[in-house]
């Protein structure tokens, strides 16, 4: 007998043909998924392995907590800046810093701009070729694709010229014979389901999104001195405000950071949300697959705050909490703090633990590698045909909240503000189901996820508006500061303190917990989206998020992963992130070196 | 670094007839659901020059890399994509998956063996015989010597890559190695940086596109028209910096007159790169001119020097290109914080001395 049901509740059958897919490309890092068919190419089990690991845990310990932000920034360059905004508000949790306002201003809106910039090259470059059939658009009609255009958003990019020019660039390209990162892909597959036009438009608007993204990402540049990677500190932001000055952010910058908020909002609204619903519209079967944990559980812990330093939920322009058991008219609280509400598991993990049937808290993690496969798995240590998902499978752990395995991310968020009657919230995503005429239910699959990051990209937009023209009033009202240094210096600190700093980042919500220790950092760990969505088995049996989301998926042909593709792309995994992995105990890690 | 042979060449010399050559086209075209007239076409472009092959592989890293070079406006990192180079392998962008995607890099050494260029972002870990990477199941370490060992040239993208980068930082505990530590029979230009400048990563591609060679290399592979010079020789507040005035907190008066950030930490005076002269992002700013002092991160080991926010003290410039003997001197001597250029260090005393005061005094 090979069928089982899960602790939470899918049904698994480990039986039928087995197809792997390694690697999964167009995400951060390196993913492994392996599903079982049945005889009619439906899924019927999936195993979700994360395979890198970059250890950085034992790398952090010891050194200085006001630098922490710099190293663990750079455990993602794709969410850039995600880590430095958890590893920085973590240091002055635990040091019991305020912030000035200006400083959580300019923090809002560098991740609004994070949100805008990644979600918008997440639809286009990384998942669109999953819905877009690039060979298609060129028995495009320019004159209709025009008209498409033209019938769905009054972006002024939309001439049948403009079009066909695309087209051209696009024959050339194909007829060189040199196809690039277009190669070898699946092309021509059933599973394609635009017309020619809507391939040509999409297409067009793939080069044009990256060329815009550029621009986006300026405001970091701006305040942060560049992207990836700008800078940040612990009290505030590095930057300084300047208005009679000449050498820091003057009226020039701030011009130019209000022309980048107009154009994205343009960009936005009126070429990703179109394309989004058009393309969507071909494809409403996908509100019926890929929906896994999102119906069951979800997970926010809320972020944005209107004014600095006040962590309470009614703070939040995004508030959070956990939905259980789909039950939505019950939002949970969620407490980072509190031992027993997130812990992370190992016992599928390539880690150790004393008794691995218990998860640890992060203030009380271990992280110490353990790369073994199982009995049943195929091939050898280093040419790995078969996982054996019975045994240790991933260098991802398995983070729970309350024991249960959530899915994060632009959906859960929405699902949780909706949940607690957010106005905004709302009536975006009723308008959205309205205009595609779907149920509220179409939310919980592959499209619904795809569908909410779009919508939450159109909301970053506008909100760096609203938080703009805060960061104005505040500048008018005579507060120009950017930063509190009356706790830089360590001999101001307490001999031991622990932090935990928390941000919904564009891929869910990310957790880091500090130790400091005399002036030192003695432990760190970080808990991010990633880990929680492509979660391995735990010990009590429950599956993770991508893991749920793939079963029940019919494929259109199993050597042709599509349809994986599309579902896994749908969460816009980050496997670097997942599998850095940081832990406290530095001391452990040290014997693994020596191997 | 130009590629001589085309492919219907390279065919041609593998025993193909040209019969078995046009059945290829046709198959090629009709494979992408393209009429028979594109057969012809593909032909034709197979038996030109054709674009210069590009595998992109990704070890241990963050994406940075990536995520800065699509930033690229002059030339646009789309231009480069569609009419410069064929990015035939990059796991980050290609729409294939799982072995339709690994069989390209079997596919390219056919095609284009010695006649591609193999661009490595991220490095490979050594540890637990390489499975802290696994691609395909196999360690990635595996997948690098397999193409460096038939490609024509290594670019290796940002610090991961040149140097180990934060997985290396001490202790290093999967021994993340740099690339030309394990491939060391084949030309590898370090392009460092966590991430590099855009233009700098695109400037790179261009030139050796357009002069058909690298660009010129300093001592340690880096090309000399981007790392020849400490972003502090061409810092924008280096009179600051001549004249003693310098931030002494953030966003302190100092700091909103831009003054300089040497006492901040800032690792300009140490670190070979571009980012003074070329700017990030369009030319807009650049870490020191944010607020920031200068991490530092195109260096060798930038994570292991000390706290970010310590000035310059360990001034490892022993055997770095173009160190002048005074600097050198300065250190030796034990100059310590005030070493940073020895004809600057009298006024850097003198006007600590003065801000420490509270006073604001210039010469």
């Amino acid at each position: 007998m090979t069928e089982t049901v899960t602790a939470n509740g899918f049904k698994l059958d480990t039986g039928g043909q087995r197809v792997v897919v390694d690697p999964i490309c167009r995400i951060e890092g390196h993913l492994r998924i392996e599903v079982n068919l049945d005889d009619e190419n439906v899924i019927r089990n999936a195993v979700s392995t994360g395979t890198m690991w970059r250890g950085l845990e034992v790398i952090l310990k010891g050194r200085d907590p006001r630098d922490a932000w710099a190293f663990t920034e750079r455990i993602c360059g794709v969410c850039t800046g995600v880590h430095a905004l958890a590893s920085v508000r973590a240091v002055e949790d635990a040091l019991g810093i305020q912030i000035p306002e200006n400083a959580n201003h300019i923090r809002n809106l560098m991740m609004l701009a994070q949100y805008t910039q990644d979600h918008l090259v997440h639809f286009y470059h990384l998942h669109a070729l999953d819905w877009v059939d690039v060979v298609s658009a060129l028995k495009a009609d320019p004159k209709a694709t025009s008209a498409l255009q033209q019938s769905i958003s009054k972006w002024p990019k939309s001439s049948p010229g403009y079009f066909r020019g695309t087209q051209a660039r696009l024959k050339r390209f194909v007829e060189s014979g040199q196809l690039g990162p277009f190669s070898n892909a699946y092309w021509g597959s059933p599973a394609y389901k635009l017309p020619p036009e809507a391939n040509l438009m999409a297409v067009t608007h793939y080069l044009e999104a990256l060329d815009f993204q550029r621009e986006i990402v300026k405001i970091h540049t701006i305040f942060g001195g560049r992207n990836p990677h700008p800078n940040w500190v612990v009290g505030g932001m590095p930057c300084s405000f300047s208005l009679n000055e000449t050498g820091a952010i003057n009226m020039e910058w701030l011009n130019l950071v209000s022309s980048i908020i107009d154009r994205s909002i343009d960009f936005v609204d009126q070429v990703y949300i179109p394309d989004l619903k058009a393309i969507a519209s071909f494809y409403t079967e996908w509100t019926n697959y890929g929906g896994g944990l999102s119906g069951k559980n979800l997970m926010s812990y809320g972020d944005f705050p209107r004014v600095a330093n006040d962590w309470s939920q009614d703070n939040m322009y995004l508030p959070g909490g956990a939905i259980i058991n789909g039950d939505l008219s019950k939002v949970h609280e969620v407490d980072v703090r509190d031992p027993e509400q997130i812990q992370e598991f190992v016992a599928h993990s390539w880690y150790k633990y004393p008794d691995e049937s218990k998860g640890l808290h992060p203030w009380d993690g271990i992280t110490e590698p353990d790369f073994e496969l199982g009995p049943n798995s195929k091939g050898t240590k280093t040419d790995i045909k078969e996982i054996d998902e019975d045994a240790k499978y991933s260098f991802v752990k398995a983070p729970r909240w309350r024991g249960n395995a959530m899915e994060v991310g632009p959906l859960a968020r929405y699902v949780v503000a909706y949940a607690r009657g957010d106005k905004e919230i709302k009536e975006q995503v009723d308008g959205l189901l309205h205009d595609l005429g779907l149920p509220l239910t179409a939310l919980f699959s592959t499209l619904g996820r795809t569908a909410a990051r779009g919508l939450e990209c159109s909301w970053s937009a506008h909100k760096m508006r609203e938080v703009f023209d805060n960061m104005l009033a505040n500048l008018k009202a005579g507060d120009t500061a950017t930063s509190n240094m009356d706790l830089w210096e360590p001999n101001t600190w307490p001999a031991d303190a622990k932090g935990v700093g928390h941000v919904e980042a564009p891929r869910g919500s990310l957790g880091h917990w500090v130790h400091i220790k005399d002036t030192k950092i003695e432990s760190y760990q970080a808990v991010v989206p990633t880990t929680w969505n492509a979660s391995p088995r735990d010990p009590a049996g429950n599956i993770g998020a991508y893991e749920a989301a793939l079963l029940g998926t019919p494929m259109a042909n199993a050597q042709q992963p599509l349809e994986i593709l599309r579902t896994v792309h749908s969460f816009d995994p980050c496997l670097a992130c997942a599998t850095h992995v940081m832990a406290p105990d530095g001391e452990e890690l040290a014997i693994v070196k020596v191997r | 670094m130009g590629i001589q042979q085309t492919f219907y060449e390279a065919m041609r010399e593998h025993g193909i007839t040209r019969r078995s050559f046009l059945k290829f086209c046709s198959l090629t075209a009709a494979g992408l659901g393209l009429g028979p007239e594109f057969a012809g076409k593909i032909a034709y472009a197979l038996e030109t020059k054709p674009r210069t092959p590009v595998i992109w592989l990704h070890g241990l890293e963050c994406t940075c890399c990536s995520e800065s070079f699509i930033r690229s406006g002059h030339p646009l990192a789309a231009d480069v994509i569609l009419s410069m180079i064929s990015l035939d392998y990059d796991d980050t962008l290609m729409a294939a998956a799982g072995y339709q995607a690994e069989e390209i890099l079997e596919q390219t050494i056919a095609k284009y063996d010695g006649n591609f260029i193999l661009a490595c972002e991220g490095n490979p870990p050594l540890n637990e015989d390489g499975m802290y990477c696994i691609q395909g199941g196999k360690p990635y370490v595996e997948k690098l010597r397999r193409m460096a060992s038939h490609c024509k040239a290594i670019i290796a993208w940002g610090s991961c890559a040149s140097w180990g980068c934060v997985q290396a930082a001490k202790p290093n505990p999967t021994r993340a190695t740099p690339i030309h530590k394990v491939i060391t029979d084949k030309p590898v230009i370090k392009v460092p940086g966590c991430p590099p400048i855009a233009e700098v990563m695109t400037g790179v591609i261009t030139y050796m596109l357009t002069f058909d060679r690298f660009p010129e290399l300093d001592r340690q592979g880096r090309p000399k028209m981007f790392y020849s010079q400490r972003n502090h020789d061409k810092c924008y507040r280096r009179a600051n910096f001549d004249a003693g005035q310098f931030v002494e907190r953030f966003d302190d008066e100092g700091a909103r007159k831009g003054y300089c950030l040497y006492k901040m930490g800032c690792k300009g005076p140490t670190t070979h790169n571009a980012c003074s002269t070329v700017e990030w992002n369009g030319g807009l700013s650049w870490p020191v001119k944010s607020g920031h002092g200068c991490l530092g991160c195109s260096e060798d080991n930038f994570w292991d020097r000390g706290s970010f926010y310590s000035a310059v003290t360990d001034l490892n410039v022993v055997g770095q290109v173009e160190s002048r003997a005074d600097k050198i001197g300065a250190v030796l001597a034990g100059a310590a914080v005030v070493g940073v250029a020895a004809h600057a260090a009298a006024s850097v005393i003198s006007h600590t001395k003065d801000n420490n005061k509270g006073g604001d005094s210039h010469d």
